[in-house]
């Protein structure tokens, strides 16, 4: 059974249920409105019908499976932070889970704050770019599955995703960029706009390497669908031939997310807090919860597109290995976060220009000499 | 692209301290620079004429929250020069001790918000740790850990206290280890090397001209050091080097501060073999006679001057301290021009500010 069976059938039952009251109240009521009654339980039963609210139950699902697992990674950014500089990290709220409800205690205070807007802002932008940053970024999670049976799907057949899912991630991932800039431009203050316009070289040189190496693996793999990504790579596991490719990607997304040592955007030595400066309450809240999103969103891409994805011993379920998976780069990004500096902004764009783009190259070199020579 | 000025302060990151740095950027160019400073102004040298003598120890602490023990040092020394007291040796070398303990933690905390301004979060929580060391040595000797009040005019308050010695030899042991981690950290680090090689040159006439002192200027090739070219208290006794570098740039000053807490290591060590018994203090004049006297060492950031002028009370009639900081902070237009708007915080950094003794 897959996901899409599952929200079938609950959603099959449940509108079975409240027909069976639905006709029967109708049988009580005057001809016309029977027929009406009629009527809506048959559209409530028809197969349109329920496909949408099926579609609409996996997503709900995903959404919320993807936010638990944002929390596990809020606190483990944190909680990693301690161990990696020699402190405890947050362990006062839920004592007994290692500090887990720490970020919940803060969104509940960052709701109870008020929201400021400065009063020379662009209140339009001012409000949108969270919108679409937000927006934009949780979009991602929706195509990525978490197994063959595990993801956002209209048939029950396993694997029948988003035909072009992996394109659509990335698509939705460099929506980011232009939201950061009109948010460094309608707050009206000079550090954001400086941290925008970062944001905006960072991301646009960061972005061609990073795309090419997903087209590495798209090249071997065939197909732009998560599960046939995953299904190439039974045999091996596509970090082994695209090692450089690998490196890369992961660099890239490292720039992407905007941590350490690529925080260019809100380097909070010069720039107070870059582009989130004037944000206040929980639009800060939102920010800081969404580079959670993203940094899992980023995890999720590079193990399905070079860790083998779902793939892994039997004793443990398919979507347990690709979350282990996810969180083991996440970790390799908090232990680099915590143990380098800051780069400059200049260093940067010459280490994406000059050094990642070749770099890239090469890599699509090797896997087009790969698969046009058949060994994979 | 349009030039604008940026307001790097007085509530900024990037100030550790209460002071602004106004920079002009063409893109992410600096083209101008002019730092002002005077929002931390208390009037100490004010307070001081009306204070007497004793009393004003613990107000020549707060001058610096770095090296707090290095200012009444001073101030004791400019009292002992206008009184005309002869120290006893011991607590000379006690004093020689405790500041260079100082220095190595003021190092250390500039080393620290050094590497929390370059984003190195390991850096910071790992030397404010090691820092703890060094703080809790002079919590044992003097009582307290930030405004330590421990020199008197002629002496210390107290003797060692049981058992510092093993101690003071730990510390130093454990600290030659940290250091050697710290250079592991900071100078195998590429991204390091990177934001501070060739930033921030600081010419050598640049600096004799501005009046730079301290480890900045001896990352300029200079070779001024008061403890050598001046020697006070038992300087002449010990056996050290003088820390210079050839560059003048970011890294030759975090080089130098490196290899000036590994000379304190040494003198630390030799203070210890070499301290003789006796008394740690005479009992110093009420009254200063009318007449000046001069007190000059060398602080963590400089050369730190104090004057002051006696006129046959109990109180001085007025006493001028010359702040090392205040003269390096003028030179910071001519470091920053040129670089990126990033480079503010290394260089400004790498500096050390310290703003209670700039503005006084």
């Amino acid at each position: 059974m897959n996901l899409f069976e599952f929200c079938h059938g609950i959603i099959h039952w449940l509108v079975d249920l409240v027909n069976n009251l639905w006709y029967w109240l109708g049988d009580f009521l005057p001809w016309y409105f029977g027929d009406l009654f009629t009527a809506i339980g048959d559209f409530a039963a028809s197969e349109g019908h329920l496909l949408f609210m099926t579609v609409l139950v996996e997503s709900v699902v995903i959404i919320v499976v993807a936010l638990i697992n944002v929390l596990n990674f809020l606190w483990i950014f944190r909680k990693l932070s301690g161990r990696i500089l020699d402190f405890y990290g947050p362990y006062y709220v839920g004592y007994r889970i290692g500090g887990w409800l720490q970020n919940l205690a803060d969104g509940v205070k960052l709701f109870t704050k008020e929201i400021i807007t400065p009063t020379k802002a662009d209140r339009l932008g001012f409000l949108l770019a969270p919108v679409i940053f937000v927006g934009s970024s949780v979009t991602i999670l929706a195509v990525i599955p978490l197994s063959a049976n595990f993801g956002l799907s209209t048939t029950s057949e396993p694997g029948e995703y988003v035909s072009a899912g992996a394109l659509f991630a990335l698509a939705a991932f460099s929506i980011a960029p232009f939201a950061i800039l009109l948010a460094g431009w309608s707050s009206n203050n000079k550090y954001t706009l400086i941290g925008g316009m970062r944001s905006a070289a960072q991301m646009m040189s960061y972005e061609i390497p990073l795309l090419l190496a997903a087209a590495s693996v798209f090249l071997l793999a065939g197909s732009f669908n998560f599960v046939d990504i995953v299904d190439a790579q039974h045999d091996m596991w596509f970090f082994i031939p695209l090692f450089i490719g690998f490196v890369v990607f992961l660099i890239c997304l490292i720039a992407e997310v905007e941590i350490i040592p690529f925080d260019l955007p809100e380097a909070e030595a010069e720039l107070v807090e870059g582009w989130t400066t004037e944000y206040g309450g929980m639009r800060f809240g939102l920010f800081y919860m969404t580079t959670a999103v993203r940094s899992y969103a980023g995890g999720a891409l590079a193990t399905a597109f070079f860790l083998g994805g779902w793939q892994g011993p039997w004793f443990v379920p398919d979507e347990i290995w690709f979350l282990i998976k996810a969180y083991i780069v996440y970790t390799v990004f908090m232990w680099l976060t915590w143990s380098v500096p800051r780069v400059r902004i200049d260093q940067m764009l010459v280490f994406g220009w000059r050094r990642l783009l070749p770099l890239a190259v090469l890599n699509l070199l090797i896997a087009a000499a790969l698969k046009s020579g058949g060994w994979l | 692209m349009a030039e604008m000025w940026i307001n790097m302060g007085p509530q900024h990151p990037m100030t550790h301290g209460l002071w602004n740095l106004r920079v002009k950027i063409d893109g992410e160019t600096i083209v101008a620079a002019e730092p002002e400073v005077g929002y931390l102004h208390r009037g100490i040298e004010k307070i001081c004429e009306a204070r007497t003598y004793p009393q004003i120890i613990p107000i020549a602490d707060r001058l610096c929250y770095g090296s707090s023990l290095t200012w009444s040092h001073l101030y004791c020394l400019t009292i002992e020069d206008l009184m005309d007291v002869e120290v006893p040796e011991r607590a000379e070398y006690i004093r020689v001790m405790a500041i260079e303990m100082q220095r190595i933690a003021s190092h250390l905390m500039w080393l620290a918000a050094y590497a929390g301004d370059l984003g190195l979060a390991v850096g910071f929580t790992y030397t404010m740790r090691d820092r703890e060391v060094l703080v809790d040595l002079l919590q044992a000797l003097t009582g307290s850990r930030l405004t330590y009040n421990y020199p008197r005019i002629g002496g210390v308050a107290h003797d060692l206290p049981p058992d510092f010695e093993r101690d003071t030899i730990r510390a130093v042991q454990y600290m030659e280890m940290r250091l050697k981690e710290y250079e592991d950290l900071f100078d195998g680090s590429k991204i390091f090397m990177m934001r501070n090689v060739g930033i921030g040159i600081l010419r050598k006439e640049d600096g004799i001209n501005l009046g730079v002192t301290g480890p900045s200027l001896r990352a300029s090739g200079v070779d001024y050091d008061l403890r050598k070219d001046m020697p006070y208290s038992v300087y002449p006794e010990m056996d050290f080097e003088v820390a210079t570098h050839e560059d003048g740039d970011c890294y030759a000053r975090y080089r130098v501060r490196m290899d000036e807490m590994w000379e304190s290591c040494r003198i630390i060590r030799q203070a210890l073999q070499k301290m003789p018994k006796g008394r740690w203090r005479i009992v110093a004049p009420r009254n200063a006679p009318a007449g000046t006297g001069l007190g000059r060492v060398e602080d963590p950031r400089g050369e730190a001057v104090m004057y002051a002028v006696g006129d046959g009370t109990d109180r001085p009639y007025r006493l001028k301290i010359r702040s090392p900081i205040f003269v390096t902070v003028s030179a910071a237009p001519k470091i920053l021009v040129g670089y990126k708007l990033a480079d503010v915080v290394a260089i400004m950094g790498g500096l050390d500010m310290c703003i209670g003794e700039n503005d006084r």
